[in-house]
């Protein structure tokens, strides 16, 4: 087994070596035609670009042979219908007789959703240093804490009403074209400063192991829930993970205006 | 970092919830090893290597170059960094497993590799162009929000006559680009120009580039999928 995945590593390289030549041309195509400066530090440069593809190689196949795998096999144990109905024949059988089903039964699977958006987004270190910028820039009024949770918790909604549209089958767009036309409206009434954040904390949350769990539990969910098509239904949820920590970010500067503002009329009074 | 929280969450859901040992759990166990040795190895290369010097000539092309080479550049940058995020390269080839697996392309290595190909080159095109229009929006001054209002119109109706095998993907896309390799190097260009044009600021510039690129790959993957799969009307 410890031989399938060096050789997969092996087999690996040459593929990320040219997924990572074009930026090497890139960078030293301008290097040398608009810049003309010597890199300094060569053999260090070409060290690190060396450790770049091995270690690339090593992480595309742990999240082939690892991440994607607990994704489906997660999706499998949760959608499992004797897991679901602890067993009952019956009720067994007419789940599976039945073209609606109910989408309570599916109530762990939802569980499961919130709490890893929630925690893979609270430990990100990309939100941690935007946290900290944040509360930088509006001079305190936004704390690093309040932000990563509202964050987190952004996610962690998005995700679980990600998998019950999976689980009810809805077109993807209705929701997501209702979330932005919400965000759009919100963006209007929020503190200016807050915006740009918010609207920055979307994408920085969906990180590189974060991205190819959720997107293997989307299309095992839809892979085992009645009726659903991995290829049709599966996909979407990384959309719902980008769009809602915007929602709730704002929705926690406003929060915190207004509960500053009235502090000072009660100061005043 | 993010790996612990994950092995939290599934461990008490295995032991807790569902009671049952965890299939190939040998398996799973070494490659999460690889996941984390794998990642630390590629992050320390790209600390060593490729930010140093991308940010530095991020920095420099915003504050020396011309306008056209900067546009130019921003488009080599967005499209070389996209090729290479592995979120991407992960989620893109599943897309093309599963679009054989149900009949919507043949079902054979080669259709299927090229399938991929198109979709990485879409999206990475697509986060180019977008690039390249953000580093214009900030030398012009252009109010980021027409960007933002006008990108989603685009989306909504291209989405009318979009086959229902791609929306799902499409509108993942956004988010699956802006990642490890992309968003340092972009936000770094991003800044760059805010500072060294007068009357921008950083915060709001270096941010609308990497919105941008989470916006366009949506409307080009869309299109990507009426040119496989046809119109839908």
């Amino acid at each position: 087994m410890g031989q399938d995945f060096i050789q997969s590593i092996v087999s690996a390289l040459g593929g990320t070596f040219k997924d990572i030549l074009p930026i090497i041309l890139v960078l030293g195509f301008f290097q040398a035609v608009a810049i003309r400066k010597k890199i300094e530090n060569l053999p260090s440069i070409v060290f690190g670009l060396v450790l770049v593809v091995v270690g690339l190689s090593i992480f595309i196949v742990g999240l082939e042979k690892c991440v994607f795998p607990i994704g489906t096999q997660m999706a499998n144990q949760l959608t499992d219908l004797n897991f679901l109905t602890s067993g009952d024949e019956n009720v067994i059988a007419a789940t599976k007789d039945s073209i609606k089903i109910d989408p309570a039964i599916y109530l762990w699977t939802y569980v499961f959703a919130f709490l890893i958006g929630f925690s893979t987004t609270l430990a990100e270190p990309a939100l941690i240093a935007v946290a900290l910028k944040a509360k930088e820039i509006t001079t305190g009024a936004i704390s690093a804490w309040g932000l990563r949770i509202s964050v987190a918790l952004g996610v962690a909604f998005g995700v679980t009403l990600g998998v019950y549209r999976i689980v009810t089958g809805n077109p993807l767009h209705y929701y997501i074209a209702t979330g932005y036309a919400f965000l759009l409206v919100q963006t209007y009434f929020a503190p200016k400063m807050i915006v740009p954040l918010a609207y920055d904390s979307g994408g920085v949350t969906t990180s590189t192991v974060t991205v190819p769990l959720i997107a293997a539990l989307g299309i095992g969910l839809a892979a085992n829930v009645p009726g659903r098509s991995p290829l049709i239904d599966g996909f979407g949820l990384i959309a719902f993970a980008s769009l809602f920590p915007m929602i709730t970010v704002m929705a926690y500067a406003m929060i915190t205006e207004i509960l500053a503002a009235r502090k000072r009329t009660a100061d005043k009074s | 970092m993010d790996v612990f929280p994950i092995i939290l969450v599934i461990a008490f859901f295995q032991i807790i919830i569902i009671q049952k040992p965890f299939p190939n759990l040998d398996q799973i166990l070494l490659g999460i090893v690889l996941v984390i040795v794998g990642l630390f190895i590629f992050i320390l290369g790209l600390d060593s290597a490729l930010f140093p010097i991308g940010e530095k000539m991020a920095n420099e092309f915003a504050t020396k170059g011309n306008a056209l080479w900067v546009i130019f550049f921003g488009f080599a940058l967005g499209f070389s960094t996209t090729i290479a995020e592995p979120a991407l390269t992960v989620v893109a080839g599943k897309a093309g497993a599963l679009a054989a697996g149900a009949g919507a392309i043949e079902d054979n290595q080669e259709s299927i590799d090229s399938f991929v190909l198109g979709l990485r080159l879409t999206v990475a095109f697509s986060v180019g162009t977008a690039i390249s229009l953000g580093v214009l929006r900030i030398i012009k001054g252009w109010p980021l929000i027409w960007f933002i209002t006008g990108g989603y119109s685009i989306i909504v109706i291209t989405t009318f006559f979009a086959p229902p095998q791609i929306i799902g993907i499409a509108y993942d896309s956004g988010g699956i680009t802006t990642s490890t390799i992309t968003v340092p190097l972009v936000a770094a260009l991003g800044v760059g120009l805010a500072t060294a044009i007068r009357g921008r600021s950083p915060i709001i510039d270096g941010f609308g580039l990497i919105a941008l690129a989470s916006l366009n790959p949506i409307i080009f993957v869309l299109g990507y999928g009426i040119s496989v799969y046809g119109l839908n009307i």
